[in-house]
């Protein structure tokens, strides 16, 4: 594979890339520059964000037939199958409701995905049969191997060219578990988050496999986000308690760190607690929150899966006019635009 | 630092100085990433680890590729974890046999910078980020007194050097307060391929082992934070 060199930079923040800021308890919009950032927190506050990095989770090969098609990558699961979605011939150029099914597949069927990788269907789900579990047929490191080789990330219609697996890393990225970027993150620049901490500021992390945001089947994308494997230190564990008994902030570096803290919250009793863990929880309008106390994140559209979150944080009519407010002000949308802080 | 449990990228881990680094990693307890070009010298040396009760996996990669930082990175988080320690130890002489700057051709020279300078900024550019989100990390630059005295013939190894030193001043500025540290280790002429390379005519009984300088790395590993 070769690469243009302008592929392989880290993703580019551009120099005003701009910052909204909504205060929920005062009920203000108020326009910022990313890098006023640090001025926006308090002493006590915490960050948390997502420490995993993307995948190369885009892979080409081949069906039982010889049938084109493609495999995104939706999770590996604790006992090393992996969780994918499969398409028909194409690419990302094709929005993905508009490209063609995959061929038919049920347990057993072998798929070809390059010449030193195969993997076998374990599991074919019930909701949808593009839906299914693999079992790489490799050993782990030469999987992971033909991974990196030939893997590329996954990416949307809506970009004019192909992705590179060093522009959809956060600064921090380390274990390769999301399916695609963690975007909220890309904004924490190392300088940025340095800032924050000289402020008085902590940052802890998690890591949360963030999965696929669409996958061209009603039935599948109505049922995303599907359950997520998620993984908490306990020094976040005792982070978060620190902040709440001091009156600090918790602030969520990305709707992925919402989940991740308010999933693990509600499945014992309200309190974090650290390591691995699985939550399918879906954070709407009525979420009451029990541990996020803000959120940064992208600008998201009413019609987004996002939204619906972020609603969670802003009270109506406040969501109607963050709405307006970032149409009216040009912020740009998607993983590589502008941002949005919600706290108050 | 604490090496029992750190994850640690070797670069150049199938011979020379690698690999004797890695052997001596292998009672550590540290996870270690092996990196190189030759994958068969690579999977032995890793089953060696393997053989002293160490941890090691083959990652083929040449650092001097653009891909090879993502790929290297990647494997290792999802193979041993967060790095905590990557040793910049792949390297490059440039032209073979050493010639004087008027005889070094473009793609020789240019190796030697992609090797020795290119490969280690973009590998470290992946894996500072979880370092200083962790506090914690040591990036060892693997150098030579080349880096700082002007021996003829020896210019496109020495300039990338240089370089490579100055490369790990200005990460150790702008990374200031993270808990992340570069070193810079000086091995001394050692009995390796790339000596013989360079010097055939030199005695390798005035040379020493590769795995002095291994031992003396991991001292200083070890010595961190304290």
């Amino acid at each position: 594979m070769k690469l243009a060199a302008a592929e392989l930079s880290p993703a580019p923040v551009r120099a005003a890339e701009r910052l909204l800021h909504v205060d929920p308890r005062a009920g203000t919009l108020t326009d910022h520059l990313l890098e006023e950032l640090p001025a926006l927190l308090r002493t006590g506050d915490l960050l948390v964000v997502n420490d995993a990095a993307t995948l190369p989770a885009s892979l080409v090969g081949t069906g039982p037939a010889g049938e084109p098609l493609e495999v995104r990558l939706a999770g590996e699961e604790p006992d090393g199958s992996w969780r994918a979605v499969l398409f028909g011939p194409g690419d990302w150029r094709t929005p993905t409701e508009s490209r063609p099914p995959p061929p038919l597949v049920e347990l057993g069927t072998a798929l070809r995905l390059g010449p030193d990788l195969g993997a076998v269907v374990s599991r074919v789900s019930g909701l949808s049969p593009r839906l299914v579990w693999l079992r790489f047929q490799e050993p782990r490191e030469q999987a992971w191997s033909a991974l990196y080789a030939r893997g590329r990330p996954v990416q949307y219609a809506y970009e004019t060219f192909p992705l590179s697996l060093d522009r959809v890393q956060t600064p921090y990225a380390a274990r390769p578990w999301a399916s695609e970027m963690p975007s909220a993150g890309r904004a924490l620049r190392l300088p940025l988050l340095a800032r924050a901490r000289s402020r008085g500021v902590e940052i802890a992390w998690l890591t949360h496999a963030a999965g696929l945001s669409s996958t061209g089947d009603a039935v599948l994308d109505a049922a995303l986000p599907l359950p997520e494997r998620y993984e908490i230190p306990a020094a976040t564990v005792a982070a978060v308690a620190g902040a709440h008994a001091r009156g600090g902030r918790v602030v969520a570096v990305g709707t992925t760190v919402v989940r991740a803290l308010e999933g693990c919250a509600r499945d014992h009793g309200g309190d974090l607690v650290s390591g691995p863990g699985v939550t399918d929880l879906r954070i709407g309008r009525d979420h009451v929150r029990r541990v996020v106390g803000g959120l940064l994140s992208g600008i998201h559209a009413r019609d987004s899966s996002h939204y619906e979150l972020l609603a969670a944080f802003l009270p109506s009519p406040l969501d109607l006019l963050y709405t307006l407010h970032a149409a009216a002000g040009g912020y740009r949308g998607h993983e590589f635009g502008d941002s949005t802080l919600i706290l108050g | 630092m604490e090496l029992r449990g750190a994850a640690v990228i070797v670069t150049g881990a199938s011979r020379g100085l690698g690999a004797a680094l890695a052997r001596e990693l292998a009672t550590t307890g540290a996870r270690q990433v092996l990196v190189a070009r030759d994958s068969q010298a690579l999977e032995q040396v890793a089953e060696d680890v393997r053989r002293r009760g160490g941890e090691a996996h083959p990652v083929v990669a040449d650092v001097a590729q653009p891909e090879a930082a993502g790929r290297i990175a990647g494997m290792a988080g999802a193979l041993v974890g967060p790095p905590a320690v990557l040793v910049h130890n792949a390297g490059s002489l440039g032209p073979v046999p050493l010639r004087p700057l008027a005889d070094t051709g473009d793609a020789a020279f240019e190796e030697a910078m992609a090797t020795n300078v290119v490969g280690p900024f973009r590998l470290t550019r992946a894996v500072v980020g979880t370092m200083a989100l962790r506090g914690q990390g040591a990036v060892v630059l693997i150098s030579s007194d080349a880096a700082t005295t002007a021996y003829p013939g020896w210019g496109a190894y020495g300039v990338s050097k240089a370089a490579l030193e100055h490369l790990g001043r200005i990460w150790q500025e702008e990374l200031a307060g993270t808990g992340v540290r570069f070193l810079t280790v000086d091995p001394g002429e050692m009995d390796t391929r790339m000596h013989r390379d360079a010097a055939p005519e030199a005695d390798p009984t005035s040379l020493l082992p590769p795995e002095t300088a291994a031992v003396r790395v991991v001292q200083l590993l070890r010595e961190l934070g304290q």
